[in-house]
């Protein structure tokens, strides 16, 4: 059974201007012990939707439709309760700011010990232990239990941030581009952290980013996605080697490899749509260098190819 | 280790309220030189008086030496807890005052701390409730009441309970030749102090309300409140450990500044109410042009807006960890 099944899920934000379409109609499946990685520009829904996955969604968004199924369970239908005991235990995330996603005014060590003491019917000396024993698990010394946040360098607060989220020995582990914003030294100490933690722990993941580099380096598969929809869901190696839809064609050539042939980088001609009224049919065919009649008048459904499932016209 | 950064910013903040207190007491020995008018024809308007006696009443007040030396003697008897002689009543300032002192701190600590506790209490739950029906009656309810001048809302509430109703006594401390001893007489105090109390109270919640309101708004927005809901904490909990502790920072800054506005509303409630404190004193000082007595109340007045500054401060610096670290090193 697989651990995570979203199906034909739909997220809007209801403005003024009109519905913004920021995840439309997306499914996927993670299976146990497995690392998907999200990717996308800016602007594409990859954070509101895995924010739905922790049921994070607030006015002006609103889930319209489908469902989420963790552990055979549709959490878009359980009590508020009920979610409440499955964040940190059953799903936890890491965020993107790490500067600000610590509280300022409490110990690094007093907002792990409160998510245990919260979940788990342990002492507050055992609590207290293992929260000294997460700090180490993630590199940092047990002594530095009692500091606060801004003693901590921005690479040592994300740092905290997983001591946190681990902390409940969580069954999906979300990071919502946990290296972004830091430098690349700090970058790869994190990613060498975060595989030996999946190692150890044999934590599902699911990794946001727009670094196609990082996705390479800790994901066994990849979603792409563009304008609310995914477009490609592959291996990381086929993708990186063949990606099959336009966009993570696209995608592939404005990024630079160190090992491949030199060629010059491109960037992708026009900007994303708006998700307000987005382009009829196929979401990238005003911007796609195969475009056909069809795709601007049909949406493209999920098609399998060589295991991987691709959404475009192309593929026959 | 802690402790050493603590009492470094101490000391700190400690001698910037010294400093501050100096200048205010050259302020306010320049600002009672600049009023218009010959303090001794003030005192002396009797046509009988000789231009000699005045003349010798001038040498004996110090007032023929030039401003600076006026000064370094208003200084040198200051430091020796001489504030001069009251103009009305003939005693000296500083007894004047310390007979006034008990009564204000007791209306106004007690005033206060209903007003900044409820205040904070009531701010908090409207910014995490906002946009709800009780949001809207807080926030309303507390816009009206912070837009009502005190003396007004005294005179009306006094003109309701005290005049019409009866119910509360229409000013002063405690009832008259009412022979009351121990136990009765705090109820009859407490009975008298019930109006004024509740003048400053209603002035003063407001304003604490809003600031609550809108600092806990700014801090429900704060990544960390998501971090806490992400580790399924108790929305109490978020509320208590994550959302408060740090909306109170801007708060707790705040009423530092606010003791200062707070003199003015308890000049008007004391007034109003004719209740026996310093603000009732400073009134009646400007009434009769008791200029020594004023000066002192402006002294006393100043040094204490200071000193609960420094307090403020000092609690700020006990709640936010930020605050010792960024200076002691």
């Amino acid at each position: 059974m697989a651990l995570l099944e979203v199906e034909h899920l739909k997220i809007y934000y209801f403005t003024r201007q009109g519905a913004v379409k920021a995840v439309d109609d997306i499914s996927f499946t993670l299976d146990k012990d497995k690392t998907l990685g999200l990717i996308g520009e800016s602007g594409c829904g990859k954070t509101t939707m895995v924010f739905a996955l922790m049921r994070f969604v607030a006015p002006p968004g609103r889930i319209v439709a489908g469902k989420i199924i963790f552990e055979g369970r549709d959490i878009l239908t359980i009590s508020d309760k009920e979610m409440r005991r499955l964040r940190g235990p059953g799903i936890a995330m890491v965020f993107q700011s790490a500067q600000n996603a610590l509280n300022p005014v409490m110990t690094v060590g007093k907002q792990i010990v409160e998510e245990i003491l919260e979940h788990e019917s342990v002492t507050k000396e055992e609590a207290w232990e293992r929260a000294r024993k997460q700090l180490e698990l993630v590199g940092i010394s047990g002594d530095r239990i009692k500091s606060y946040p801004h003693e901590f360098s921005g690479g040592m607060k994300q740092r905290v941030m997983i001591a946190i989220a681990t902390a409940c020995n969580p069954r999906l582990l979300i990071l919502d581009e946990p290296v972004t914003g830091l430098d690349v030294i700090v970058q790869r100490q994190l990613l060498t952290l975060l595989s030996d933690l999946r190692e150890e722990l044999h934590l599902p993941i699911i990794f946001i980013t727009h670094d196609l580099a990082v996705v390479a380096e800790t994901c066994g598969e990849v979603a792409v996605m563009y304008a609310g929809k995914i477009v490609e869901q592959a291996s990381t190696v086929s993708l990186y080697k063949e990606p099959a839809h336009p966009y993570s064609q696209a995608l592939m050539k404005s990024y630079p490899s160190i090992k491949g042939k030199k060629g010059k980088l491109r960037s992708i001609p026009g900007a994303p749509p708006g998700l307000t009224n987005p382009p009829v049919g196929c979401r990238f065919h005003p911007r796609c260098p195969y475009v056909m009649d069809i795709c601007r008048q049909e949406e493209p459904i999920f098609k399998q190819r060589d295991g991987r499932l691709v959404a475009c016209h192309l593929i026959k | 280790m802690p402790l050493k950064g603590f009492a470094g910013f101490a000391t700190r903040k400690a001698l910037a309220a010294v400093t501050t207190i100096f200048a205010i007491i050259c302020l306010n020995f320049l600002i009672f030189r600049l009023l218009p008018g010959d303090p001794i024809r003030m005192m002396f308007r009797d046509p009988r008086v000789s231009a000699e006696q005045l003349q010798l009443m001038t040498e004996k007040f110090g007032l023929d030496k030039p401003l600076w030396g006026q000064f370094l003697a208003y200084l040198q008897a200051l430091f020796q807890g001489d504030l001069g002689i009251s103009f009305w009543q003939k005693r000296a300032v500083l007894e004047v005052i310390a007979d006034r002192i008990p009564q204000t701190l007791l209306l106004v600590v007690t005033a206060l701390t209903i007003a900044i506790i409820l205040g904070i209490l009531l701010g908090a739950i409207s910014g995490w409730k906002s946009g709800t029906r009780l949001d809207t009656f807080i926030l309303t309810a507390s816009l009206s009441m912070y837009s009502i001048p005190a003396f007004s809302l005294g005179i009306i509430l006094m003109l309701i309970f005290a005049f019409y109703l009866s119910i509360f006594p229409l000013g002063g401390i405690s009832t008259p030749a009412s022979g009351f001893t121990g136990l009765g007489y705090w109820r009859d105090v407490l009975w008298h102090m019930f109006l004024p109390t509740i003048s400053i109270v209603f002035w003063y919640i407001g304003e604490y309300v809003l600031l609550t309101r809108s600092s806990m708004l700014d801090t429900l927005d704060q990544d960390y409140i998501t971090t806490a809901r992400a580790k399924g904490l108790k929305e109490f909990a978020i509320l208590r450990n994550h959302a408060l502790r740090n909306a109170l920072l801007p708060v707790v800054t705040a009423t530092g500044i606010n003791l200062a506005f707070a003199v003015a509303g308890i000049i008007e409630v004391e007034t109003v109410f004719s209740w026996p404190g310093i603000g009732r004193l400073v009134y009646d000082a400007v009434m009769k042009r008791d200029y020594p007595l004023l000066q002192g109340t402006f002294l006393v007045f100043a040094v204490a807006v200071v000193l609960a500054n420094l307090v403020v401060d000092l609690i700020y610096g006990f709640i936010d960890p930020r605050i010792k670290v960024g200076k002691a090193e």
